[in-house]
């Protein structure tokens, strides 16, 4: 067991774990929080998988962002969702099942892929955040998809103030 | 024009008159009597240049070669049956009294049913006019006759007989002759029940059309076993020498009664003959026949219909006689001689005790036509076409004068009202000869005609050949029935005599009896023209009959008559003149005077209230007599209540109801249950119900499949998810496992 | 070495308890956390894959980057939605939004 298998042992419990606590809290504040924490967990797999830009971009963006967003949201409805009564729905063990059996599938189905087991190449190359960059605005790159996501981003900003507007 | 054109167009001008009266002129009066006499005239004028030009050809030239004219008409396989017209010397002689009296008749019959007189004031149609109320300046109020309602219907009937009539006398073969006997038929039954509204004459009608229905059934039996020995019906074929003998030589059918073909179809056509001319057992029709309106007695009872009878006999008398040597009677000659005879008596013993004027003459008639089928019956077929049409004038004669003594009875019961009395009973009749004097001689003319008063009356002429003949078939040929028929018809031309002496007498002799002949008064011209005419006819007919070595003297060949119809049948059979002989002379002058002169005896002093002197004469079989021998009790108790049982109960109740009716029932019964079977066993379950289950399963399972659509967004994806695992692994398993 | 089929399997078991998040809490924001952490699971096996099959390439970079980017928007207007729907409805509990029932 090298010492990276080690983090990232330790690093996956933590993910599943903050994960699990995210879906089972009963206070919604809470989940939000144990929410902060899988995605700081997650940010830590893109670092061992050295991706260093995208682990920030995690921070930045989702635990900046979203991840306030969503205690914003939170309050905001809070006054209606008191922390009583159980926080699952009539169908959990259903789900529940399902899940696992999703997962045993998966799991299974990727097991007999060839390229299962494949280790890692030695070393990544130096990707510098200037590949990056060029890459996302490169017209022979994906400057198409990245301005695609911009009009879906405007689109989104837009949408949500729409729909979200107090008449 | 040739005369066979004339003779095709003879008959038309009545039908034509019938037809235009029925669809178009039934209301106008004046225009469908106008039609009516104008078509009776016209047959009657292209009957009298037919006449005329038949006399110039010659009347033996005429029955060697016959006017004719045939057409293919029926089709029969390889052959055609021809109808034509035709006309020989008999045809001659019948067309010409058939044209004289139908004329006289249609006249007659304007004044008969009052033309120009009011309408009555409740007459109905149906019903013998009763009178109109006229009220004159001063506000008296008489009652005059007034005019019959269906007056248009009676000249489309009697223009529809017209021309039966006259197809019969024309046409040249037995098939026409029958239609036109049948359609004389159908308008006796129409005329007979003329005033349909009387109970009396409808049972007449229907009496009439029975009785000689019978006759005519045995009739056609008898033509179609002409027709398929003889293989014709045209009078050409049947009374060629050739077919005559086969039907003498071939034996009846079956051996019947051991007759000759020509033995049996002569007793049948003679059945129909024993129907249409009343003769015993099928008389009974003629005396109810006078229900009728005069005119009608006198064309059917007088000139026309049951001279039609004779008429076909004495045309037929080749097959009646064939197989019969001189002087042999056949056995339907024989049957005639009998019933004749037997008929002439019977019906003038009825006459005597009759006090209806129409029913004298009507038995009478009966009576007179037994003479000419007895003279038949021993082959004097000649006399009997003379006596035929003498006969036809003075009947007819006699007839319209007793219409015209009716209405002028009928006067007097309108002028005082008083309905019970019969205007037509002469005993309530008398001194008529004062107030009705054209009516008076007329009918004395035709009374002494019929009685057969000596030289100046047709009716003796013909008579007297008869008693000749019989005599001559007696003394010469040596055969009892000449006896026979001269006994019988001698004492019926007594028995002649005296009631029509007796009816003269009643009648117009000695002073009016009630006070309604007292107001009787002479008819218009339209009847009285009429009879003078047939009176003229009534003395002068006679003398073309006149045989020529009357009384032994040698009066050349005054004899016409003989000359004409002894053309009948085929030439090499001659008829001798007879040889004269005082006789049968003596015979009718005895029988004619004698009768008369008791007549008078008996009658001159009548009285009203008296008793008939032939009910003290009688005195118990008076009341027999007076009811006709009881015979149409007799058939009602047998034949009609027979008919009526097979009627009701046999045809109707077990054939119709129980049978028929039954079969239809249980027809409908059966498929009303298979019906119902098959809708409750099949349509109902398989069928509808299979339609609705159509509708209804998809209702159902739609129903019991939506509650998945809980709108629950959670419920829906793990829905989806739940199918994904599924077709996951089902994709997986197909390509992966199942693809290696 | 880290065999790339821990990656997936973490990747996996990430994604079943999002599902069973989204699936099984009442909370309309709960369920929208349950795809925050099934969009995570899909950018660690993207760039597990990056770095195990094309390291050389920035391709799988780039697509986690939309990922991100997708992810964002979704959840801005996801909140949005949920945010109106307190707004009239009252409830955040997604198994009352069921207007669309039969």
């Amino acid at each position: 067991m090298t010492p990276v298998q080690v983090i990232f042992l330790l690093t996956s419990l933590l993910v599943l774990g903050t994960a699990l606590m995210v879906v089972t809290a009963p206070n919604l504040v809470r989940s939000a929080l144990w929410l902060i924490a899988t995605l700081f967990s997650v940010a830590v797999v893109f670092v061992l998988l050295e991706a260093s830009f995208l682990a920030v971009v995690q921070v930045v963006v989702y635990i900046g962002a979203i991840a306030i967003m969503f205690i914003f949201a939170v309050m905001l409805t809070r006054k209606v969702m008191q922390d009583t009564g159980p926080q699952t729905n009539s169908n959990w063990w259903l789900a529940a099942v399902f899940s696992l059996l999703l997962f045993a599938g998966l799991a299974w189905m990727l097991s007999t892929w060839g390229g299962f087991g494949a280790q890692a190449a030695a070393s990544v190359p130096e990707t510098t955040i200037v590949d990056l960059g060029q890459a996302l605005v490169s017209p022979d790159a994906y400057i198409l998809p990245f301005e695609v996501a911009s009009v879906l981003l405007l689109a989104a900003l837009i949408g949500a103030i729409v729909v979200a507007w107090d008449r | 024009m040739t005369t066979e054109s004339l003779l095709w167009l003879l008959p038309l001008p009545p039908l034509v008159s019938f037809f235009v009266i029925v669809l178009l002129t039934n209301r106008n009066k004046a225009l469908s009597h106008a039609i009516a006499v104008g078509a009776a005239a016209l047959s009657w004028l292209l009957g009298m240049v037919v006449f005329v030009r038949a006399l110039q050809t010659g009347m033996e030239h005429l029955g060697e070669e016959p006017f004719r004219s045939a057409v293919a008409w029926l089709p029969t396989g390889n052959t055609a049956f021809e109808i034509g017209v035709s006309l020989d010397p008999l045809g001659t002689v019948a067309l010409f009294f058939v044209a004289w009296t139908v004329l006289m008749i249609f006249i007659y019959s304007t004044g008969y049913h009052n033309y120009g007189q009011p309408e009555g004031d409740h007459d109905l149609k149906g019903l013998p006019p009763h009178g109109a109320t006229l009220t004159d300046e001063s506000g008296h109020k008489h009652t005059v006759p007034s005019v019959e309602p269906n007056y248009s219907r009676f000249f489309a009937f009697i223009s529809l007989f017209a021309f039966g009539m006259y197809l019969l006398v024309v046409s040249d073969n037995l098939l026409t002759l029958f239609v036109g006997w049948e359609i004389m038929g159908l308008c006796s039954y129409l005329l007979i029940g003329f005033w349909f509204a009387k109970p009396s004459a409808r049972a007449a009608a229907v009496k009439a059309f029975m009785t000689t229905r019978i006759g005519d059934v045995f009739m056609l039996l008898g033509l179609v076993y002409l027709y398929s020995l003889a293989g014709s019906l045209s009078y050409e074929v049947i009374f060629s020498p050739e077919t005559l003998e086969m039907l003498a030589d071939t034996a009846a059918v079956g051996g019947f009664l051991g007759l000759t073909a020509a033995g049996l179809i002569g007793i049948l056509l003679l059945v129909g003959t024993v129907g249409k001319s009343a003769q015993f057992p099928l008389h009974v029709w003629l005396p109810d026949a006078m229900e009728g309106p005069t005119p009608v007695s006198a064309m059917i009872h007088a000139a026309t219909m049951v001279s039609a009878g004779v008429y076909m006999v004495i045309r037929i008398f080749p097959i009646l006689s064939a197989g019969g040597g001189h002087g042999e009677l056949t056995p339907p000659m024989m049957t005639m001689a009998f019933i004749g005879a037997f008929t002439a008596l019977f019906a003038a013993t009825i006459a005597v005790a009759q006090n209806d004027i129409k029913r004298v003459l009507a038995y009478s008639t009966i009576s007179q036509l037994g003479f000419m089928i007895a003279a038949l019956g021993i082959g004097a077929y000649v006399a009997a076409a003379f006596h035929l049409m003498t006969h036809a004038f003075f009947k007819a004669l006699l007839f319209l004068g007793s219409g015209s003594v009716i209405h002028g009875m009928e006067h007097g019961v309108l002028h005082t009202g008083n309905h019970d009395v019969d205007p037509q009973d002469m005993m309530n009749m008398g001194g008529l000869s004062k107030k009705m004097p054209i009516t008076f001689w007329t009918f004395t003319i035709g009374g002494m005609a019929l009685a057969g008063f000596p030289f100046v009356t047709a009716g003796f002429w013909s008579k007297d050949e008869i008693f000749a003949e019989a005599w001559s078939v007696f003394a010469n040929e040596g055969n009892p029935w000449g006896l026979f028929v001269l006994v019988m018809l001698g004492l019926a031309a007594l028995l002649t005599a005296f009631y029509t002496m007796r009816q003269i007498m009643l009648t117009f002799a000695g002073e009016p009896r009630t006070k309604e002949a007292e107001h009787a008064h002479e008819t218009p011209w339209t009847m009285t023209l009429p009879l003078v005419v047939l009176s003229f006819f009534a003395v002068t007919a006679g003398w073309i009959g006149i045989p020529n070595d009357f009384l032994g003297l040698n009066l050349g060949k005054i004899n016409k008559f003989h000359g004409v119809v002894e053309t009948l049948l085929p030439s090499e059979i001659e008829i001798p003149a007879l040889e004269f002989s005082f006789v049968p002379l003596v015979v009718s002058l005895v029988v004619a005077l004698g009768g008369l002169l008791i007549g008078w005896l008996l009658y001159k002093d009548f009285k009203a209230g008296q008793t008939d002197p032939m009910k003290r004469l009688l005195g118990g079989f008076f009341p027999v007599l007076q009811n006709k021998y009881y015979v149409d009790e007799l058939y009602q108790a047998t034949f009609v209540r027979f008919s009526e049982w097979v009627s009701e109960t046999v045809a109707f109740r077990w054939l119709d109801r129980a049978i028929i009716d039954g079969f239809l029932h249980t027809v409908a019964r059966v498929a009303y249950n298979l019906g119902s079977v098959f809708r409750d066993r099949f349509e109902l379950p398989v069928i509808h119900n299979a339609g609705d289950l159509a509708g209804e399963s998809v209702k159902k399972f739609g129903f019991n499949f939506r509650v998945l659509q809980t709108g629950r967004v959670q419920q829906y994806m793990l829905l989806v998810l739940v199918n994904v695992i599924a077709f996951g692994a089902l994709f997986y398993y197909l390509l992966e496992i199942a693809g290696k | 070495m880290i065999p790339l089929s821990w990656y997936l399997i973490l990747a996996a078991a990430l994604f079943s308890v999002g599902l069973y998040g989204v699936l099984a809490r009442k909370n309309a924001i709960a369920i929208l956390m349950g795809v925050e952490l099934m969009l995570n699971a899909v950018n660690i096996n993207l760039v597990a894959f990056w770095r195990y099959q094309a390291p050389e390439q920035v391709v799988g970079q780039v697509f986690a980057i939309m990922v991100f980017a997708v992810s964002a928007a979704e959840v801005a207007v996801g909140l949005a939605l949920v945010i109106s729907l307190y707004r009239r409805r009252r409830t955040v509990v997604a198994e009352n939004i069921d207007l669309l029932k039969w």
